[in-house]
């Protein structure tokens, strides 16, 4: 009888355990990679769930989630894929807000190459300039939109070098294959900030906000451990790591419509 | 479901590039392979591992290293900006360059092992005809040996068309020039336009199994040549 | 060894082949030999004893580390400069039949053709096919053949290529018994119709016995004996007296044949034997051999014997052998060598002696060529 009670209270403090002790699993885009990092580590200062973190490129998360993977939450680099979640019913209804908006950035290794940057780009003085594919990654649209603003897509195709995300993208610029770039303005601050080089911070107005969407998934609706990090991540100290790290931060970060 | 234009010409791109590198690995690799399957010397097995490193390099290392490497500050980019060819990234040479690496054990290693297999034999006996060491190796080695060179044929060209990795590092996406048919799938796949990337792959999937298909045919009419060398009854 | 036997035309030959692994610190050959350059000299040992090393160091693929070989008036290889392989006026029949298996039987034959440095010889092209009977396997390939039938395209092949020294090594070990004789033959008459010399590397004392007209005797890489086969043969502690085997080696003529009898008359020296008749065209030459155990003296000649040849002969040595009960003692016929396996007690009991005449009784004889 007594060996029943104490094998009992094992289960239950076991099935307590389990429950608290359940770490959150989070996909999140390639380009939020070290500011996530930053935020969990914050986060876990103050609470004692425990947080895995997935990176990769969004589309690829997205196709991942579609497909089951077991993901709570998700976070996008562009409002597109959260919306098409929501759309799907994969995800918990109203949970959808814009944790950060990009700042797109052209870049280049060589110090003074950028002087003025958009005449650098309109006297073509270049032999390759690199962005994201802007078929499907939002800074390559934006670089995109800021290009056609200006009326030199078609000049300036010839020389274009796509990479498949941001990352890449930084990479043909940082080897120097590429004679600049636009580059996400995270990608240079923080520990990266010795890279060096020149740039020009892209002014905000001449491209649509570049802002990246997080949600909760359906396998998330009854994690508290996931709405905490979510209500965390739009606290004002959060916040503030976001917009050290080179994001602008969204005034509304309550949405239940595309913006 | 029919493919785009962009997809033809990722195609296109892919065939010419997958025909070009096995080619050239044909060619470059040949007199490496003689010399591994003949050598006694003690760079066989530096050699050896150098030609074999691609096997087991994940791609995106090799096309990490390549990019550096093919940059204005590295050394091949030094090379070929001496030479007035400007920087090898994000060019089809620079594509057909990476790719011959990274296929190079693919096409090598056939080529060695059946040299290999031939032993010393076939030589001594064509020495003894009157046969000069280059007359040997174009009248007895090659005929003999030509099984390897069908197998290295095929994985050569087989394995640049399925090459992902490194064409992700240094292509650049650009149409016609490094846009090949692994990264035309991933960017469908990438933009949602699943129906695109089915299309696409299921073409791939049907042209280089009928390739695959042929060329195993071709493999299994040539018996194996060496056999009369051996004892027979 | 004093070689009494070898023309001004020979084949001098000096070879130091070390092993390939420096702890072996012997010489797999090492021989300062001369061996004539006619006929077919047989380079015979037991495995291990470099035959094979000897030829392929006189064909150029091995190189020794100290070599000197001078064919007839040419030096092929000497410290300062070694003719390769190809340039080599050789043709070598391998163990295996080694045959390109990429390319048909005329297609091989064609390969050495080419290579010949004469333009096309249909004479001799058509005498090659011919003695070796390949007419029917030409347009074959080679994995269709049998290995008797790749030989024979093999040594076919080796002389087309109009060698000036045929070197054979071993070419019939790897076949039965039932095909070494029919190719037996063949080899026969190499050296007779094509004037070659032959160099034959075998380990088989029937196939040298049939084969050979002098023979070069290794042991560990040195050189033993290197003489004629007639003289070896002769020998009582020869090479060739192996077991019961030992023989005396007579080259004859058949001078005339007896039909009542079925016998037919063969003449050595100043000595005649009567054997039965196998068919032999007359005045054909052949070898034949007489085994010292067929071998009996008798100190007269005696009447009333079943043994049709009785030969007069003078004994020249004797020597023990290898059984405790036995002599083997070698006696002179018309000029001729034989070897007679007689008992102890009986060479004790007939008082014989260096020198004596006496009969020799010879029970049968058989024709190895």
């Amino acid at each position: 009888m007594n060996i029943a009670k104490g094998l009992l209270g094992l289960m239950l403090m076991g099935f307590c355990c389990r429950l608290t002790a359940q770490p959150i699993h989070i996909a999140v885009a390639s380009n939020f990679t070290h500011t996530m990092q930053t935020l969990v580590l914050e986060f876990e200062k103050s609470s004692e769930q425990k947080v895995i973190l997935s990176f990769g490129s969004s589309g690829k998360l997205y196709a991942q989630i579609t497909q089951g993977a077991p993901f709570q939450l998700f976070f996008s680099a562009d409002q597109l894929k959260p919306m098409l979640l929501e759309e799907q019913g994969l995800a918990v209804v109203a949970s959808r807000f814009t944790y950060a908006i990009g700042r797109l950035a052209l870049w280049s290794a060589i110090p003074d190459f950028i002087d003025d940057g958009l005449s650098i780009l309109q006297q073509g003085r270049f032999k390759k300039l690199a962005l994201a594919n802007p078929r499907f990654a939002p800074y390559g649209m934006a670089a995109y939109e800021v290009l056609a603003r200006h009326q030199l897509v078609r000049a300036t195709q010839k020389k274009w070098v796509q990479g498949e995300n941001i990352s890449q993208t930084l990479q043909f610029v940082d080897s120097q294959n590429a004679q600049l770039g636009f580059v996400a303005l995270s990608q240079l601050l923080g520990k990266h900030s010795a890279r060096g080089g020149s740039k020009w911070l892209i002014p905000e107005h001449m491209h649509q906000p570049i802002k990246q969407d997080a949600l909760l998934l359906n396998s998330g609706s009854a994690s508290k451990g996931a709405k905490d990090f979510m209500a965390f991540v739009r606290s004002p100290k959060a916040q503030q790591i976001i917009k050290t790290a080179g994001y602008s931060i969204a005034t509304n970060t309550l949405v239940h419509k595309p913006s | 479901m029919s493919l785009s234009d962009g997809d033809m010409a990722a195609i296109w791109l892919t065939l010419r590039l997958a025909t070009t590198v096995t080619l050239l690995l044909l060619i470059v690799g040949t007199p490496i392979a003689w010399w591994l399957a003949r050598t006694r010397s003690w760079l066989k097995g530096p050699i050896g591992a150098i030609v074999a490193l691609p096997l087991v390099l994940p791609p995106t290392v090799l096309g990490f290293y390549l990019l550096i490497a093919m940059g204005p500050n590295g050394p091949v980019g030094q090379l070929t900006q001496t030479l007035g060819l400007g920087t090898l990234a994000f060019t089809f040479w620079g594509l057909v360059v990476a790719s011959m690496i990274y296929s190079m054990p693919f096409v090598i290693q056939p080529i060695q092992n059946a040299m290999e297999a031939l032993g010393d034999r076939p030589m001594e006996v064509a020495a003894t005809l009157g046969a000069s060491p280059w007359d040997q190796f174009f009248t007895v080695v090659l005929p003999l040996a030509k099984p390897g060179f069908i197998t290295a044929a095929i994985l050569g060209f087989a394995h640049t068309v399925g090459e992902f990795g490194i064409v992700l590092m240094i292509g650049g996406n650009i149409p016609g020039e490094t846009k090949v048919v692994s990264v035309q799938i991933y960017d469908h796949v990438e933009a949602l336009e699943y129906a695109q990337a089915h299309a696409l792959s299921g073409s791939m999937l049907v042209f280089c199994f009928v390739v695959l298909l042929a060329l195993y045919s071709l493999q299994r009419k040539g018996r194996p040549l060496f056999m009369t060398f051996g004892k027979r009854s | 060894m004093k070689i009494s036997d070898i023309g001004p035309a020979a084949i001098l030959a000096r070879f130091k082949l070390c092993y390939a692994d420096a702890a072996n610190k012997g010489f797999i050959l090492d021989v300062d030999t001369q061996l004539p350059a006619q006929g077919i000299t047989a380079i015979f040992g037991p495995s291990g004893s470099g035959k094979t090393s000897l030829l392929r160091c006189i064909a150029g693929l091995e190189k020794a580390q100290f070599g000197h070989l001078q064919v007839q008036d040419q030096v092929w290889q000497n410290a300062t400069s070694f003719v390769p392989t190809h340039k080599r006026p050789i043709g070598f029949v391998f163990q295996e039949a080694s045959l390109f298996g990429h390319l048909s039987v005329m297609g091989n034959l064609q390969y050495a053709i080419k290579r010949s440095g004469s333009r096309q010889d249909l004479g001799l092209f058509e005498q090659v096919v011919d003695i070796m009977g390949i007419e029917a396997l030409l347009p074959r390939l080679p994995e269709n053949l049998s290995g008797g039938e790749r030989q024979r395209v093999a040594i076919a092949r080796a002389l087309l290529i109009k060698p000036r020294l045929l070197l054979m090594d071993e070419p019939l070990a790897s076949l039965d018994t039932a095909r070494k004789q029919q190719l037996l033959p063949y080899i026969e008459r190499l050296g007779c119709d094509f004037n070659l010399p032959i160099l034959y590397v075998s380990h088989s004392v029937d196939e040298v016995l049939s084969l050979a007209d002098h023979a070069l005797v290794l042991e560990q890489g040195k050189v033993v004996a290197n003489h004629s086969m007639t003289h070896l043969c002769a020998q009582l502690n020869g090479p060739f007296g192996v077991g019961n085997e030992t023989g005396a080696i007579i080259e004859c003529r058949v001078v005339q044949r007896d039909p009542q009898w079925h016998l037919m008359r063969v003449t050595f020296g100043s000595a005649q034997l009567w054997l039965p008749d196998t068919g032999e065209a007359e005045h054909s030459s052949k070898r034949l051999r007489i085994l010292a155990s067929d071998v009996s003296l008798t100190l007269k000649p005696c009447a009333g014997s079943s043994i049709l040849n009785v030969l007069p002969v003078q004994v020249i040595a004797i020597s023990t052998d290898k059984s405790k009960a036995t002599c083997l003692i070698k006696l002179n016929a018309g000029g001729v060598d034989l070897l007679a396996r007689i008992s102890k007690k009986s060479v004790q009991e007939l008082a014989i002696k260096t020198n004596d005449m006496m009969w020799a009784q010879i029970k049968s004889a058989a024709i190895v060529r």
